[in-house]
């Protein structure tokens, strides 16, 4: 039979579907990367991390929600009908809440999906652990790296691998890994939904932007970073003042030898990273720092290693320098018991479990313990700063509220008083 | 790849993390099969984008390889039409926890209770 070729008309061949809607959501993940030492991700992978960046937004834009609309409606009355008084604490909130199908649902959700990512991450880079060590042992130039393989783990490290990230930070599966940096590294993407940015960086630039901002005429001359993990938030330091000699302490080797690749392969060479444990920091001389900073470290320490860093802090920091710690907001009396529950996810379930106990206690007086008088004390807050043309801006996200996740912090530190002429300079 | 490696990859990237698990469904092996479900989830998501990417291909014409979808990078509209697809599905899939949400707002009676109402005079 022979058969006619029929002209298309628009009425018989459908248009591609429009969208609905305007879109707003993570990135490709394709996007992110971009240093030497970054892993090859083929088109699956890639996929799979866009699905769990989709699946994290999901959960905070459209389930979480339901969280306090069940605990509004369910658990708080139900709590308060049984007991004839209101909550009188945050784990009081949430036990009430882990009776209630929303809050379940929710938790067994977001735990699958951080198994699943650490699965994703893993697979990517321990595929090609061989290639991967060998790039990084090539980029880690001697003197940019400093290990002690002799060094104990803090209890707040061996105790529990954190973030779900089996091995934590430090273990190494072979000799010279780094596959355990590399795999933070690429499912950071997902975890945050893309609001850290290309190099995941979005941390330390919001740090530099409000040094910038607001210590105007600060110019470091060294500067120390605790618990710099694979060195995302030191590196933007680094480059903001290349003149500064800056040395970024962490416990983990993979992620040191990582770091000092990475940092290497993105043309930035006056960071040293050094293995050891922040609490002991003997090699250094006092007063020998100018800025010491810590960026979403104090939440991964124990109180008795607070205070040793908080003490370590004042005896490092030269006359005139400034010590700033960027965290989550702490549990004050200001913020709702309900909050306060819901920010402890991350401690309970998602192997963070010192966060509760360091986000309950009065930072400024343990500041003052350690000598930083409250006059000399710094308080601010911070977003995320990202490319805004390709990714999400945290500043400006009013649609999800991800408690301990935003891409939000605030700041806490001191100036210790110097000599007159740092004075004046701080001042003006 | 070389094949004396010391690490296997499919042995150690499903790896537990040390630190004792929660379960949260009232049932762990329903939370075990929810998973599961999750982990599919996941793999028809990445089955969908290899698709989309394989028809944009097509619709750039030529010949394209497996090494041409490896290497293929979407636009930023391309970008956004894919990701809005994922939306889509996501609020496809977990529906069941959208009406949960909106049943604990709405409080309604049930149809055995509105069957009984309206079978008064």
């Amino acid at each position: 039979m022979k058969t006619t070729k029929r002209k298309a008309t628009g009425a018989s061949r459908p248009a591609r579907q429009q969208p609905a809607r305007a879109y707003d959501g993570p990135p490709d993940y394709r996007v992110v990367g971009k240093h030497g030492v970054f892993p090859e991700v083929t088109h699956d992978e890639a996929a799979r991390f866009n699905f769990l960046a989709h699946m994290n937004r999901h959960l905070a834009t459209n389930v979480m929600p339901g969280v306090k609309e069940a605990f509004d409606k369910r658990a708080e009355p139900a709590f308060k009908a049984a007991n004839k008084r209101g909550f009188a604490n945050r784990h009081e909130v949430r036990k009430a809440l882990v009776q209630d199908p929303m809050f379940q649902w929710w938790s067994a959700l977001r735990r699958a999906t951080m198994e699943q990512r650490q699965q994703a991450g893993r697979w990517v880079t321990l595929r090609q652990a061989d290639r991967l060590n060998a790039r990084v042992a090539k980029l880690a130039a001697a003197k940019q790296l400093q290990l002690d393989p002799t060094l104990a783990l803090p209890r707040s490290v061996s105790g529990v691998d954190h973030h779900c990230m089996p091995g934590s930070y430090h273990t190494e599966l072979t000799d010279g890994d780094a596959t355990g940096a590399a795999n933070y590294d690429v499912g950071l993407f997902a975890t945050t939904g893309g609001m850290l940015g290309a190099l995941n960086d979005g941390g330390g630039q919001a740090v530099v932007k409000w040094v910038k901002e607001n210590l105007k005429g600060f110019r470091p001359r060294r500067i120390l970073d605790l618990g710099c993990g694979l060195g995302h938030n030191v590196v933007p330091i680094a480059q903001a003042f290349p003149d500064a000699e800056v040395v970024a302490i962490d416990v983990g080797a993979p992620m040191l030898r990582y770091g000092a690749a990475r940092a290497r392969s993105l043309g930035v060479k006056n960071i040293t990273f050094v293995q050891a444990d922040v609490a002991r920091l003997k090699q250094f001389a006092d007063e020998s720092f100018d800025w010491i900073q810590s960026t979403m470290f104090l939440h991964e320490t124990s109180y008795r290693s607070m205070q040793e860093i908080f003490a370590e802090t004042q005896r490092l920091l030269k006359p005139g320098g400034i010590v700033l710690h960027v965290e989550q907001p702490q549990y004050d009396a200001a913020m709702p018991l309900f909050e306060q529950a819901m920010r402890d996810w991350d401690a309970f379930y998602n192997n963070e479990p010192f966060w509760t106990k360091m986000h309950e206690i009065d930072l400024d007086a343990w500041m003052g313990k350690a000598g930083f008088a409250r006059e000399t004390l710094i308080h601010g807050g911070v977003a995320a700063v990202v490319d805004p043309k390709v990714f999400p801006e945290a500043a400006k996200d009013t649609k999800q509220e991800d408690y301990g996740r935003k891409a939000a912090w605030h700041v806490v530190g001191a100036r210790k008083p110097g000599s007159a002429r740092a004075e004046r300079a701080a001042a003006e | 790849m070389s094949t004396d490696s010391k690490i296997d990859p499919l042995a150690l990237a499903g790896a537990k993390s040390k630190g004792k698990r929660p379960w949260f469904l009232k049932d762990q092996d329903t939370e075990r099969l929810m998973t599961i479900v999750m982990s599919l989830a996941q793999e028809v998501s990445v089955l969908r984008e290899r698709l989309d990417t394989v028809e944009r291909l097509l619709e750039r014409g030529g010949k394209f390889s497996r090494a041409d979808i490896e290497a293929f990078n979407p636009t930023k509209a391309e970008a956004a039409e894919r990701g809005a697809w994922t939306q889509e599905y996501l609020a496809r899939i977990l529906r069941v926890l959208q009406q949960d949400r909106e049943a604990i707002v709405a409080r309604e009676q049930s149809n055995e209770d509105l069957a009984d109402e309206l079978a008064t005079n």
